[in-house]
């Protein structure tokens, strides 16, 4: 009696529809910090070259060469979103870049929190130039929180100051194109990157490149290019692989019994599996 | 130093949140992590209003291209700052009718809601709406037919607008809807056949890629692998 009544408060301090989830996870930071072990031992892992990437050196040396300055936009959400995180870590790269080509970099953020942190990034960055001189806090500086008026503000400043290069990476929503056309009006060499699948096409038709996607996060180990870094890469090459594998083999099971029709022998058993990963019989 | 801290205070904040979703005793740390980020970004909204107070004063006192619209802004945000701390034109609310001030802020008929209904609104829907403008003159670019791939992507673009209209149902309306070996010719057929086959497939394609990328960032976040947002060591070549 008394086991019987411990059971269900037992069971309620996890959360047992979750466990699909748990082990997706679980492969998931297993695969990662294997990988990252096997990188390393200092075996060699081959990184796809990224043109995006590859470009910015030389849109920030047009920029210097045509002497106008560099537009940095870490999308429009705050630092509690991954993308910015991922855009705020690019832009450490691009600052470098700038400082070392003594290029004037413009970073207007859409909140205070991103300020600050651009703010130390590119500090850092031009300190690890050697040009900690050069670093001017007034140009990374908050401009609002309200969507359309950020747009209008930066649209305005990029008219006025025909930045040469605009990098666009973080999260972007239907400002992603009125930037980007407006960069595009100027002339400028144009990169964005973002993980908002609905902003691609604007950014792939308006930018000369534009990482997507996955690529976006991988920019920080491809810049970095240090084994720890670069290992992450491989453990998600090594989930994508596996979820490859599985979707095949469930395509496979799945096309298997719409032949065998409702009575089959394995109709049962996808039921079963759907059931236990919270899909629907 | 102040930098270990910060990983530290990320890692256990990301610990927090990720043991939410399976812990069922924690669900609410989600919760109380957001509220602690926006109490942090509401005392870091003072360094984003003194950046922009001293962003305009400089840009107005340097009188260079554009020192109006700074000017402009100052005075709206000043106006709007005023209004809204100050209440003016707000309510008393029912519970205490003797006090001007226990108003909601953005009460109808208030100062602020007036500014917000009647200058924000507009000028928000206004910026908006010419997006179509800006989405018509980067489809112009896109859709040149230069090579093989950008006459592809033509195609497939005038066959989707095209589906998705009147004009398209009756341009392919003489082919039978009745025969399935001819009837998926028809646009809207097509439309539909692209969007929910072609579309889906490489958008889920993206989609997986980008929530292991998200994964793997947030790893490298956890365990502090990555500190380059914070200005520090790895990452975004900072050295």
């Amino acid at each position: 009696m008394l086991a019987d009544a411990a059971a269900p408060a037992a069971k309620a301090w996890f959360a047992a529809d979750k466990l699909p989830l748990l082990v997706a996870l679980a492969v998931v930071v297993a695969a990662v910090l294997g990988s990252i072990a096997y990188a390393r031992t200092g075996r060699p892992i081959r990184i796809r070259r990224l043109a995006g990437l590859d470009a910015v050196e030389e849109a920030v040396g047009r920029a210097t060469e045509m002497g106008r300055p560099v537009l940095f936009i870490a999308g429009i959400q705050d630092m509690d979103n991954i993308m910015t995180v991922a855009g705020v870590t690019i832009l450490g790269h691009v600052a470098k870049v700038a400082a070392e080509y003594d290029a004037e970099i413009e970073v207007p953020t859409s909140r205070s929190i991103v300020m600050t942190a651009a703010r130390d990034t590119v500090q850092a960055a031009y300190l690890a130039a050697g040009r900690p001189d050069s670093y001017n806090p007034d140009r990374i500086y908050y401009v609002t929180d309200d969507q359309f008026a950020y747009v209008a503000a930066t649209s305005g400043m990029m008219a006025r100051k025909k930045p040469a290069a605009c990098f666009y990476f973080g999260c972007f929503f239907a400002e992603s194109l009125i930037l980007a056309e407006n960069g595009n009006a100027v002339g400028a060499i144009q990169i964005a990157g973002t993980a908002e699948t609905a902003q691609l096409p604007f950014f792939v038709a308006a930018c000369d490149y534009t990482l997507i996607g996955e690529e976006f996060f991988a920019a920080s180990a491809y810049l970095s290019g240090e084994p720890d870094q670069v290992g992450t890469l491989l453990g998600q090459d090594v989930v994508k692989a596996l979820v490859w594998a599985i979707g095949l083999a469930a395509a496979g099971l799945g096309t298997v019994v719409a032949l065998q029709g409702p009575g089959g022998a394995l109709a049962g058993f996808v039921s079963a599996v759907r059931a236990a990963m919270g899909g629907g019989a | 130093m102040s930098r270990s801290v910060a990983v530290l205070v990320a890692s256990v904040a990301a610990l927090a949140m990720v043991l939410s979703k399976f812990i069922v005793p924690m669900e609410s740390a989600e919760t109380t992590v957001a509220e602690w980020f926006n109490a942090a970004a509401a005392i870091a909204f003072v360094l984003g209003g003194a950046s922009l107070l001293k962003m305009n004063l400089l840009a107005i006192s340097a009188r260079g291209p554009g020192w109006g619209y700074s000017a402009v802004t100052l005075l709206a945000f000043l106006a709007t700052l005023g209004v809204g701390l100050l209440k003016v034109g707000v309510a008393p609310s029912v519970a205490y009718p003797g006090h001007r001030m226990s108003g909601s802020t953005d009460a109808e008929g208030g100062a602020l809601w007036w500014l917000y209904e009647y200058a924000m609104s507009p000028i928000t829907g206004t910026l908006f709406a010419m997006l179509a403008f800006y989405v018509a003159s980067a489809a112009f670019r896109a859709f040149r037919a230069k090579n093989a791939a950008a006459m592809f992507l033509l195609g497939t673009a005038f066959i989707v607008l095209l589906g998705r209209t009147y004009a398209g149902v009756v341009v392919t309306s003489w082919i039978p809807a009745d025969m399935p070996w001819v009837s998926w010719l028809r646009l809207e057929n097509l439309s539909a056949v692209i969007m929910s086959v072609f579309t889906t497939a490489g958008t889920r394609a993206m989609i997986i890629g980008i929530a292991i990328g998200v994964a793997a960032t947030g790893i490298k976040i956890m365990i502090g692998l990555d500190r380059s947002y914070l200005g520090a060591g790895s990452g975004g070549g900072n050295g």
